[in-house]
């Protein structure tokens, strides 16, 4: 198992004129917590949807595990072991918890292509299932229909879905938004946890949360990483304060 | 309001029912009716895995109706001549086996089924229906200008089709052959409902992108599903094509395409008897209201309409608690 579990190199993407990932360098080692930070509008999305697999960065190379997966699609990457939740929530709104749950355990399993079997019952679905709704704290929503969520459960969900994958890797697209407080501080100490499992690229805008967990922090402005570097660091960076904390955390 | 479950069993009984009526107060006219009824929940039934659970509008649905039709007419029209279908590189020889008919249909209509949904699966919404409707249309083109089988003005079977150890000409024994069908076709497609496939083939309707990231792959999801689908409503054509002992491009047309949506939307859309009950009404419809004007589709117009903007579950939806999947 390499040290480096994800490593970007040098990825670029346009959208005409504009470049919204403008030579980004990244890496995620084993056992850590590494948050992407940045104003609206930095390329923070694009950055992340060039390493889910969503788009193709014109330039540079992706590389997850030791294999290259720069031209891999999205389910590909999934299989390979990248577990990821989104900004805004990306589930069957017409399934209950469970439902959804159980579509990350087919993933899993590694396919869907059982015709005749009742698959709610299938014990060992539903049981890699319960324990990641378990694990997120969502055992009392079980059999809610997921539309019926409030955000925040919508995000353990989502959270819960990633962890049937079993990944090597978890892209977390800003796990806390529309968390209350004591939401966000529950999920803060579960991410705490679950670097020892596999390591996390987060990105996120509750401050208070990225200088909890973070271990190293990178900062992205106008599609570019202006500094890399642990949290003390960050917070003395004086580019990064002007660029992104401004006068908050002066 | 009662159970979803006693309202399918409850509208199977009244269909058999009907057919045992008939048959008791010796009136052929309406068993063939109810027969024909069958058939078309059974095109209806195909066609809404694709669009019911898959979410994937095929206005062209009429194509593999026309297919398994025109593979019943090619195959009786070659056995009632003596012809061989073809003598070279082998000899393949017409047939009025309905086993052997069926398979045909079913083998022909899905492999056109996954060819159209190869291409027409790279596409959705509206692009997704021209194109499965544009399919639709070359084969409806293509048999009316097809001589060899009757062209524009189609093809009659003097006989009926044979089914081993039963009188397929005897009408309630052909109903008795198309219920039986349809009973195992709903079957099948419960089962596969509440499968893998089935949580899978759902979870891509409501949003492909969650399939993608736990690593499943939902253009193959769609294909297959597509493809079971066009088997299904092109064992239908095939029976259909049996029930009236004629084919004709009409099958193919795009009319017929939208007369099987419109079951699925009456009866209710990705129910499981949504498009028996839908195709049961239309009959009815047609029956009734066709004897009393010749505009009865103004009619079904005026009940469309209601049912879409008042009943988004169809008949079903209307007449029964939503049952709840994950029990």
């Amino acid at each position: 198992m390499p040290d480096t579990v994800l490593n970007i190199q040098n990825i670029s993407k346009s959208f005409g004129a504009l470049k919204a990932s403008d030579g980004v360098s990244l890496d995620l080692r084993e056992g850590e917590i590494h948050a992407l930070i940045g104003p609206n509008g930095a390329g923070k999305s694009t950055l992340i949807s060039q390493i889910a697999g969503k788009l193709k960065p014109d330039t540079g190379k992706i590389d997850l595990l030791g294999y290259d997966v720069t031209k891999l699609s999205i389910a590909e990457r999934a299989k390979l072991g990248l577990g990821r939740t989104f900004q805004i929530s990306e589930l069957a709104m017409d399934y209950t918890v469970l439902e959804n749950v159980m579509l990350g355990a087919l993933g899993k399993r590694g396919g869907a292509f059982r015709f005749f079997m009742p698959v709610m019952k299938d014990a060992e679905l539903r049981e890699c299932a319960q324990s990641a709704i378990e694990r997120v704290g969502l055992s009392h929503q079980m059999h809610k229909v997921t539309s019926e969520l409030s955000h925040g459960q919508r995000r353990q969900l989502e959270v819960a879905v990633a962890l049937t994958l079993e990944p090597k890797v978890f892209l977390m697209d800003e796990p806390m938004a529309g968390m209350g407080a004591e939401g966000s501080k529950m999920l803060t100490s579960f991410l705490d946890n679950l670097r020892q499992q596999a390591p996390i690229l987060l990105v996120e805008h509750d401050m208070d949360a990225v200088f909890a967990l973070a271990d190293r922090i990178s900062v992205l402005v106008y599609g570019k990483v202006i500094a890399t570097g642990n949290v003390d660091f960050i917070r003395n960076h004086d580019e990064v304060r002007r660029a992104y904390l401004g006068e908050e955390a002066a | 309001m009662i159970s979803e479950r006693f309202l399918n069993y409850t509208v199977a009984l009244l269909i058999l029912g009907m057919a045992l009526g008939a048959w008791v107060m010796d009136e052929p006219f309406l068993i063939t009716l109810t027969t024909k009824a069958v058939i078309l929940a059974l095109a209806g039934v195909g066609l809404n895995l694709a669009l019911g659970q898959g979410g994937l509008i095929s206005l062209g649905h009429a194509a593999f109706f026309g297919l398994g039709g025109y593979a019943m007419g090619v195959l009786a029209s070659h056995a009632q001549n003596f012809t061989p279908i073809m003598e070279t590189p082998f000899l393949i020889e017409g047939t009025n086996s309905m086993p052997i008919i069926w398979l045909v249909a079913i083998v022909v209509s899905s492999f056109f089924a996954f060819v159209i949904g190869l291409f027409s699966l790279r596409t959705s919404g509206v692009y997704f229906i021209m194109v499965t409707l544009a399919f639709g249309q070359m084969l409806y083109y293509f048999s009316i200008s097809w001589p060899a089988y009757g062209g524009e003005d189609g093809l009659s079977i003097y006989v009926r089709n044979s089914f081993p150890g039963l009188n397929t000409l005897d009408p309630i024994q052909f109903f008795g052959i198309c219920f039986v069908v349809l009973m195992v076709v709903i079957y099948g497609v419960n089962r596969l409902t509440h499968s893998s496939f089935g949580l899978a083939l759902n979870g891509a309707r409501q949003n492909a992108q969650r399939i993608r990231t736990v690593g499943l792959n939902p253009f193959k999801i769609q294909l297959i599903a597509f493809t079971i689908s066009g088997a299904i409503t092109g064992l239908a054509g095939a029976l259909f094509a049996d029930l009236n002992r004629f084919i004709s491009p009409t099958m193919f047309s795009w009319q017929t395409s939208g007369e099987i949506m419109v079951f699925i939307i009456l009866g209710g859309v990705a129910r499981l008897y949504g498009p028996v009950v839908g195709a049961a009404l239309f009959i009815l419809l047609e029956h009734w209201l066709g004897g009393l004007s010749e505009f009865w589709h103004i009619y079904l117009g005026v009940i469309l309409l209601s049912v879409v903007l008042f009943a988004r579950g169809g008949l079903i939806g209307a007449l029964s608690k939503k049952e709840n999947a994950d029990a």
